[in-house]
């Protein structure tokens, strides 16, 4: 009698973890990073990371947490809560996925250059990877206060350099996210102060060209 | 009109450790200056060219709005702080907070969450209406009050330029500390 106690009670605890795991499912953590926070440097500082990643996009995602509870949005997945969404849940679910796309698009040894069609492509719209590099390094600089400048594709596979202020994010535009630059002065003050452009221009060294062709071939 | 830097009424390490020399060295000394440089760049040739500062915040949009009201908002800005603050307003200024907010701590906790709760870049301003009572108005940007006929008194910048190097992204202890710093009698005046 008392051995048919054993797996009734491993059968509860089997129920208990999936349980657990399915509410996890619901609240959104912070991504692991492929690189130490110190691997970036000199263009992005270890504590600049620490603050960046550590406190920001953190606070964005404790936010996130604690703000769907108890909406429509409490099972959503993360884009369609920005898509949906608008005030401090967009603003924070926002700021999550951008950041996501950020941290992920980094390398310590990154592909400093495209290949393949997204190469073919940029070519096509921009002459050669220069130009598009200095349009878009010029989107960043206009835009004026807190925001992101982004590299997008449409519906049908053209790229799109958007400005977007505070939490924007080009998925709201029907277009997919591909480099996203964060241009929110957190992200760079700590490491040039007021001079955003050189923080621009340092960026492109640790861009990692193999996360933004996945993208674009998604 | 040529705009200039306006002085700072106080050497750039009197307000230490509220407001670094550093913080106030790129503040004022690089954002400050570059609104006023690139605003003197964009109105020769245009209708603002001899316009007064409060004339172009008030009518002007675009690259122009946002130089002008940053030059208007940053020299109104440190103009409120002294190494001698640290007072509480008194007189007339006390009666309106104390009529529109219940009491001087109350309308300092209410201006904080006005700053906390900007999302982004901006500003949070204590001003005036037209029935000569105070608010609580939060901007965004380059935002001023001035454009929807209010008169401004007294402000906080919550550009992160404005604390990152001394609080990084604690906003909430940046704003509990500069009221260290507010020299109430010359806020006093503006009202
Ligand atoms: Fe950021
Ligand atoms: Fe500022």
């Amino acid at each position: 009698m008392k051995t048919l106690r054993i797996p009734r009670l491993s059968v509860w605890l089997l129920f208990f973890v999936i349980a657990t795991n399915s509410m996890a499912q619901a609240t959104f953590s912070l991504p692991k990073l492929p690189y130490a926070n110190n691997a970036l440097e000199p263009v992005i500082s270890e504590q600049t990371m620490n603050l960046h990643y550590g406190k920001h996009l953190q606070g964005y995602i404790t936010n996130l947490n604690k703000l769907i509870v108890g909406t429509a949005f409490e099972q959503a997945d993360l884009i369609s809560i920005v898509k949906q969404s608008d005030g401090a849940i967009f603003n924070n679910a926002g700021q999550t996925l951008n950041h996501n796309l950020y941290f992920l698009q980094f390398s310590a040894t990154p592909k400093l250059v495209p290949t393949g069609v997204l190469f073919d492509r940029i070519i096509q719209q921009w002459g050669n990877f220069d130009s598009f590099k200095m349009e878009f390094e010029n989107a960043g600089m206009g835009v004026f206060g807190s925001g992101w400048v982004w590299l997008a594709k449409t519906d049908n596979g053209e790229l799109r350099i958007v400005k977007e202020l505070n939490a924007g994010n080009p998925v709201t535009k029907n277009m997919e996210p591909l480099l996203g630059v964060d241009v929110w002065e957190h992200a760079y003050y700590l490491d040039y102060q007021n001079v955003r452009a050189k923080h621009l221009s340092e960026l492109w060294k640790i861009i990692d060209w193999n996360v933004i062709e996945q993208r674009y071939g998604e | 009109m040529k705009f200039e830097l306006p002085q700072l009424p106080y050497a750039k390490n009197a307000l230490e450790p509220i407001i670094s020399e550093k913080t106030l060295e790129f503040h004022y000394g690089k954002h400050h200056q570059a609104y006023v440089t690139n605003l003197n760049n964009l109105i020769p040739g245009t209708q603002f060219e001899n316009a007064d500062l409060e004339t172009i915040i008030k009518e002007s949009d675009g690259g122009i709005f946002n130089n002008a009201a940053q030059v208007w908002n940053h020299t109104f800005y440190f103009e409120q702080f002294s190494p001698n603050g640290d007072n509480e307003p008194t007189g007339a200024l006390l009666d309106a907070i104390n009529e529109s907010f219940g009491s001087f701590d109350v309308f300092k906790s209410t201006f904080v969450t006005a700053g906390v709760t900007t999302f982004g870049s901006g500003w949070a301003w204590l001003v005036k209406n037209a029935q000569g009572k105070l608010e609580i108005v939060k901007e965004s940007n380059a935002g001023n009050p001035m454009t929807k006929g209010l008169i401004p008194i007294f402000t906080f910048d919550v550009w992160e330029h404005a604390y990152y190097l001394d609080y990084q992204n604690r906003r909430p202890d940046h704003l509990a500390e500069l009221w260290k710093i507010v020299d109430w009698k010359i806020v006093e005046k503006r009202f």
